[in-house]
């Protein structure tokens, strides 16, 4: 454990302390949430928008208390982990985007929870063939207050629904956008996390207006 | 061959928590690293004897940092670690004073205006 002397001159006084800023990193991330039911094209969006091929991170199960790893046989093992896929979109120096695919099962909805701390917003993928998986993410979102646009991923065998059909079929809040989407295609990848960026910022102004406004009887 | 584990299909040689001496919370701070946090080597930090005191995994963090700024997210993927075991790994290089960490975006406070219309020109543009 040796101190080595060639370290020490580090502590010179004369040494700038430079312009004034605190050790931590300036720069900035922001997270974006990608759910839907199993299938529904979740890793293809963020593979599709993503400036790198969607990674994969796992979370190792006995970190989580209240789900006991007494997994007997190796056979089992794919159940001790679990997957997230995420992507990045870096939109200038210091300045990026990260966009996770949310683990499918319910049984991980803690997952959610670490997810959804600071997230800007979400992205609820629906298939309109069954449009029943996407509703413990609406209802997520919703109680929780994220900001979340629903994303029709058009596939291409599926009977084609307005917006305004899968908006009322899913009981959404008003306000919630959905958009229709290819989720394998660039474009219109972009055009779904722009919409949620926008919602979201519209999201947060209103709140913050609200907060700032005493509850009088001003309206 | 059936019936028979090679390389990864055999899993891990180690367990996983096994390189972080069994602990699952990051230093006796209790720092909580976002998923998105963001990890550079600190300048200030490189010492060439404690990084020799340190384990491999360590090392491959600390290499991965060197290379780019990265999430925590990367860092696990791309050290092949589970997310609990690379936080713990970096509670520990972060009291080493060999990483800086940014700080998480707190909850119910979104960045300004700005940077959002930033982000949306920059999707735009891509």
């Amino acid at each position: 454990m040796g101190q080595h002397d060639d370290r020490t001159a580090g502590a010179a006084p004369d040494v700038d302390p430079g312009p004034g800023e605190d050790p931590e990193l300036a720069a900035l991330a922001l997270k974006i949430l990608v759910a839907g039911g199993f299938g529904v094209g979740k890793t293809t969006l963020v593979g599709a928008v993503s400036e790198i091929r969607p990674l994969r991170t796992e979370e190792a199960l006995s970190e989580a208390g209240e789900l006991v790893d007494d997994t007997g046989g190796v056979d089992q093992k794919t159940t001790t982990t679990v997957a997230m896929d995420f992507g990045r979109i870096t939109i200038r120096s210091g300045l990026s985007l990260y966009l996770f695919g949310t683990p499918g099962q319910d049984r991980f909805w803690f997952l959610w929870d670490e997810l959804s701390q600071g997230a800007l917003g979400a992205v609820v993928l629906a298939d309109t063939r069954r449009l029943e998986d996407c509703f413990p993410a609406v209802d997520y979102f919703e109680h929780r207050r994220i900001p979340f646009v629903v994303a029709v991923n058009c596939f291409t065998d599926a009977r084609r629904y307005g917006a305004h059909d899968v908006s009322r079929a899913l009981d959404l809040e008003q306000g919630t956008p959905v958009v229709l989407c290819d989720a394998r295609d660039r474009d219109s990848g972009k055009e779904v996390l722009i919409r949620l960026v926008e919602y979201a910022g519209r999201v947060h102004t209103a709140r913050l207006l609200d907060s700032v406004e005493p509850q009088a009887d001003s309206v | 061959m059936n019936g028979q584990w090679y390389d990864a299909d055999a899993g891990p040689l180690v367990r996983p928590y096994a390189v972080t001496g069994g602990r699952t919370k990051p230093g006796p701070h209790g720092v909580r690293f976002d998923l998105i946090a963001l990890v550079a080597v600190d300048p200030e930090g490189a010492d060439a004897a404690a990084e020799s005191l340190m384990g491999p995994e360590h090392r491959a963090l600390l290499g991965l940092c060197r290379s780019e700024t990265q999430s925590v997210a990367e860092l696990a993927a791309d050290a092949d670690l589970p997310v609990g075991v690379v936080r713990v790994l970096l509670g520990d290089l972060l009291e080493g004073g060999h990483v800086m960490v940014s700080r998480p975006v707190p909850p119910a406070q979104l960045p300004d205006v700005r940077i959002l219309r930033e982000v949306i020109e920059g999707l735009r543009a891509l």
